[in-house]
């Protein structure tokens, strides 16, 4: 590009976005680089830039409630991926079969993305607690014994964190799975029904496997849905029963916010960011090439 | 005749399962709605799923303008504005500087440019813990803590990422003989923007726009760890809502609450739902 009047100023567009780049390198880079030194910091209550190695790590580690908060993840992202990536992509499969009304179905199911979990953990807690919730209605219906109480269950309720995200996020899903199925050649698909292959031998032989990018995006997405997850853990049961539900984003906030726990605060961000990074770099590193 | 009757219990099946599902993603939205409307007499002593015996819009008002969200009365209304001042500059700004950014690291390239867009998607997928403790020093420092000023900060530079993103991988597509056109008849960096590229961008405008507003409303994170006590945003104040201990707990009180916080979002998702699903698949496919 050499028309004259680009030549006149061609410092302007980096002069134009400069400052916002600068501002989010040092949000970015520079935060998480600040953080990590207050990992390795003796801040309790206040930051305190005093440093003491890795204690915070140790001192991490040896937290029983950070153990908790790591296993919760486990079962959660467990739980919580497969999920809301099996049904979504069974949602999406059922809704690719040429359904009259699904723009109305489409609505239906994704609605819940545009709501706040802080919503959606507020209404599961109604639906799910014990004495008025679904206990009552199934008791109502004639099953007097029937008990369902996994939200103050210490041992059960990360599973209702696990369903109640699975109804927020498993619209998302489908919607990701149902575009990669509108990229499909739809003559592939023809060509093997009149070799007379089957519906669901179409599906698990021909469409499933093409859609692996969108498969490996989807599960990028999701994944990273699970290990921010907070606001759903706090509407829902707050941690509780006692730290029962923590996750490692709770525990975070707890840890710097109310705990007087700075240092371990700041540590437990920085696995976080490690486990993301693992996740995310190469995905965004292989994404990128892929364009060049 | 067989494959005619086994494609109609196929479509049998389809259509049970199809609507077995709407019913699983609409009954939470349903029991909120009848809770809602319902008195605490018929909570305490009917089923979750019956219909309101007197439909009373009492848990509404109150949640609107009395519920006590901790030690104050005032219902959600001082939060909901707090949300809407926070909203408004938040989003028109992180747009703005979306606009100006994806324009440049598309049509303007210049050494590094690439590198430094890379550098900037890691924004987008970071997890926001990591920046908790060392942004509530900054604004700290800026005086700018535990205010609605401090939010938008915050929300600005969150977004801004994300907002680069839609718009640098909308503006890709966009023809570059439309600005070298542009170029020879005269025009500069800034008219180009505002005559050739600006108008053929609504859709990604709506979409950006639609994201924003959505990510930023029903935020938590950064409402609950960087707002006063005068600036808490809706989110943070139906949680505080739903988990005062009174002596008695108010389910329709709550679930009209939870309602008002969700109706903006609800509103925007059911006229501009097509835009919405954009937004979703830009942030989660790149390219």
């Amino acid at each position: 590009m050499s028309a004259p009047s680009a030549m006149r100023t061609p410092w302007l567009p980096k002069l134009v976005v400069a400052p916002s780049f600068l501002l989010s390198f040092f949000f970015i880079y520079g935060l998480i680089a600040w953080n990590g030194y207050l990992s390795l910091s003796a801040s309790h209550m206040l930051p305190n830039y005093e440093f003491v190695g890795l204690q915070n790590y140790a001192d991490l580690f040896d937290n029983d409630r950070f153990h908790v908060a790591l296993k919760n993840m486990a079962i959660f992202g467990v739980l919580f991926i497969g999920g809301a990536m099996a049904l979504g992509l069974l949602l999406a499969i059922l809704l690719d079969q040429k359904i009259r009304a699904e723009g109305v179905l489409r609505t239906i199911y994704l609605y819940p993305m545009a709501i706040s979990f802080i919503v959606t953990g507020t209404a599961w807690k109604w639906i799910l607690n014990p004495g008025l919730g679904i206990e009552h209605l199934v008791r109502g219906w004639g099953f007097p014994n029937f008990t369902f109480d996994w939200l103050v269950d210490p041992d059960h309720a990360i599973y209702c964190i696990c369903i109640a995200g699975i109804w927020q996020a498993s619209g998302f899903v489908m919607a990701l799975f149902l575009a990669g199925l509108r990229g499909i050649d739809d003559s592939i698909i023809k060509a093997a029904q009149v070799d007379g292959a089957s519906l669901p031998r179409i599906y698990w032989r021909i469409v499933v496997p093409s859609l692996r990018p969108v498969f490996f995006s989807t599960l990028m997405v999701v994944s990273h849905l699970a290990i921010k997850s907070f606001d759903l853990v706090i509407a829902l049961t707050a941690g509780g029963p006692g730290y029962a539900t923590d996750l490692p984003a709770t525990f975070m906030y707890a840890m710097s916010f109310s705990r007087g726990q700075i240092g371990v605060g700041a540590a437990s961000a920085t696995i976080m960011l490690a486990t993301v990074a693992a996740i995310v770099v190469p995905y965004l590193y292989s994404e990128l090439k892929v364009k060049k | 005749m067989n494959t005619q009757s086994s494609l109609t219990w196929h479509r049998v099946v389809l259509w049970a399962a199809l609507l077995l599902f709407a019913a699983w993603f609409l009954t939470p939205l349903y029991v909120m709605v009848v809770t809602s409307l319902k008195d605490m007499d018929q909570i305490r002593g009917g089923s979750l799923m019956a219909l309101p015996a007197h439909v009373t819009g009492q848990s509404w008002s109150k949640a609107w303008d009395s519920a006590c969200t901790g030690t104050d009365c005032g219902g959600l209304r001082p939060y909901f504005l707090n949300s809407l001042y926070m909203v408004i500059p938040a989003v028109g700004i992180s747009t703005t500087l979306g606009i100006v950014n994806g324009y440049v690291l598309s049509k303007w390239r210049f050494k590094g440019s690439e590198v430094m867009f890379a550098m900037l998607l890691f924004g987008v997928f970071m997890p926001m813990q990591v920046v908790l403790l060392p942004m509530s020093q900054v604004l700290g420092y800026f005086g700018i803590a535990s205010s609605i000023v401090g939010l938008i900060v915050m929300h600005v530079l969150a977004g801004i990422p994300s907002t680069t993103l839609f718009f640098r991988n909308y503006y890709v597509g966009l023809p570059d003989e439309l600005i070298k056109a542009a170029m020879l008849d005269g025009a500069g960096f800034w008219r180009i923007l505002w005559r050739v590229v600006l108008p053929l961008s609504t859709p990604i405008l709506v979409v950006t726009l639609i994201w924003q507003f959505t990510n930023i409303w029903n935020d938590f994170l950064y409402g609950v760890v960087f707002s006063g006590a005068d600036s808490k945003p809706i989110t943070v104040g139906l949680n505080n809502l739903a988990n005062t201990t009174s002596s008695v707990k108010e389910y329709n009180v709550d679930m009209a609450a939870a309602l008002i916080a969700a109706l903006p979002t609800l509103l925007v998702y059911v006229v501009a739902g097509k835009y919405f699903v954009r937004g979703l698949t830009a942030g989660a496919v790149k390219g």
